[in-house]
């Protein structure tokens, strides 16, 4: 026998998957659930609350990303609103498997995991997202978007995005 | 929103945040004062890179602010509708952006502070400044890494270069005295909500130590402190960075983008 939950999609689960598909303005590849910003989906007395947290603090794609759930939730029928929270504080860690894999292929160097100082400030190996070579080298510190620092191959002469560890 | 002042419900935690609101706002706006003027493409970009993860802070900070105060205050209110006797900033922070010299200098400075402050932050009992403290110590220690290499090229590269980096050095110096200071903040450092400033001196010291060694740039030996900053008296460049930073705000009231 089949619990009623099982076969009946919950409100929150209903709002989770339509949050779940909106992407980030500057990285259109990921999700916010890829990302980590999606954070939790709660239901409330009205409808839901959707909570993100922002990657970097002055990170100006959060005010598109919450426009777009909230859209998202519209389109989908569902009352709700959506509330930033600050804690606890996002991490590329966060990122998923599938995250990675599609920021990869989308040309952008994943970030390299543990979020501790070691992994942002430890020895820099990233290997390009074209050719796979390790023989790369750092361009810039700070690259188009917060997120995101410019590399250059040494094999493929190619200059990529490498997503910084934070 | 009207074009005329706010007054703010100074208690000391509102005041504390305002400060350090001010702090990475003004940084902030003199780092945006460098978008399109940076030497090179790259550093263009990093420039307005460290200025909008400022922001980001501000916006924050002064929301907290606002939050605390209740006086019916948003963030933009405290930017945009406060003069210059009421911000608090560090004097350090609202200096002319000089040469590329100076801007590197000030950076490092600053950044060298308080970066281990927003680490020690993270230890706050105010749980939204300790999320804060999260997200900007990330922040400041790109911030610093990229400051120090600059000085140590800066410094180690051309007698010009190193000359005026020297003065640059020579020149801010005095600001620095400002940021180790109590003030009237002890009792929140009681509390535990606040970082103790004095006991970040030693980081500091050592991290300018190491860096002003591989610049071959030599410490300045005063150790005399131009204060005034939290007390809200300033330098003559603050108005003229406030009157360019409010004047849409003050011109056209609650206009949004």
């Amino acid at each position: 026998m089949v619990a009623a939950r099982d076969v009946v999609t919950s409100l929150r689960d209903r709002a989770w998957a339509a949050a779940a598909e909106v992407t980030d303005p500057e990285v259109p590849v990921l999700t916010i659930a890829d990302l980590g910003v999606l954070r939790d989906v709660t239901e409330t007395p009205d409808g839901v609350e959707v909570l993100i947290t922002p990657t970097y603090s002055g990170c100006a794609a959060m005010g598109v990303i919450a426009i777009e759930v909230e859209l998202a939730l519209a389109r989908a029928g569902i009352p709700g609103r959506v509330r930033t929270v600050l804690t606890p504080a996002w991490t590329t860690d966060w990122m998923s498997e599938d995250g990675r894999r599609k920021l990869l292929e989308y040309g952008i160097a994943p970030p390299g995991k543990g979020s501790g100082r070691r992994a942002l400030f430890g020895t820099d190996e990233v290997a390009c997202p074209r050719c796979g070579s390790d023989d790369t080298a750092v361009l810039a510190e700070f690259g188009s978007t917060s997120c995101k620092a410019l590399w250059r191959c040494r094999t493929c002469r190619e200059p990529f995005d490498y997503f910084k560890c934070h | 929103m009207t074009t005329t002042s706010i007054k703010v419900i100074e208690t000391p935690l509102v005041l504390f945040t305002l400060r350090r609101a001010d702090d990475a706002v003004i940084l902030g706006h003199r780092l945006s004062e460098w978008c399109g003027h940076a030497p090179t493409m790259e550093e263009d970009m990093a420039l307005a890179n460290m200025g909008l993860d400022l922001l980001g802070q501000a916006r924050s900070l002064y929301s907290y602010a606002a939050e605390t105060e209740d006086g019916g205050h948003d963030e933009d209110d405290l930017a945009y509708l406060r003069d210059a006797p009421q911000f608090q900033n560090l004097l350090l922070l609202e200096q002319p952006n000089g040469d590329f010299a100076v801007t590197i200098v000030r950076q490092f400075l600053y950044a060298a502070y308080v970066d281990p402050w927003w680490r020690a932050m993270m230890a706050s009992t105010d749980p939204t400044l300790a999320a804060i403290a999260a997200k900007a110590e990330k922040e400041t220690a790109y911030h610093l890494r990229h400051a120090a290499e600059w000085l140590i090229r800066l410094g180690d590269g051309t007698a010009e270069s190193h000359r005026r980096a020297q003065e640059a050095l020579d020149q801010l110096w005095p600001y620095v005295g400002e940021m180790f200071e109590p003030g009237d903040e002890a009792g929140l450092v009681a509390a535990g909500i606040a970082a103790d400033p004095a006991a970040l001196r030693p980081a500091f010291d050592a991290t300018v130590a190491s860096v002003l060694d591989q610049a071959t740039l030599r410490p300045p030996a005063s150790a005399w402190a131009q204060r005034g900053g939290r007390q809200g008296r300033h330098s003559e460049h603050l108005g003229f960075l406030l009157a360019e930073m409010q004047h849409l705000q003050r011109s056209h009231p609650g206009a949004m983008w």
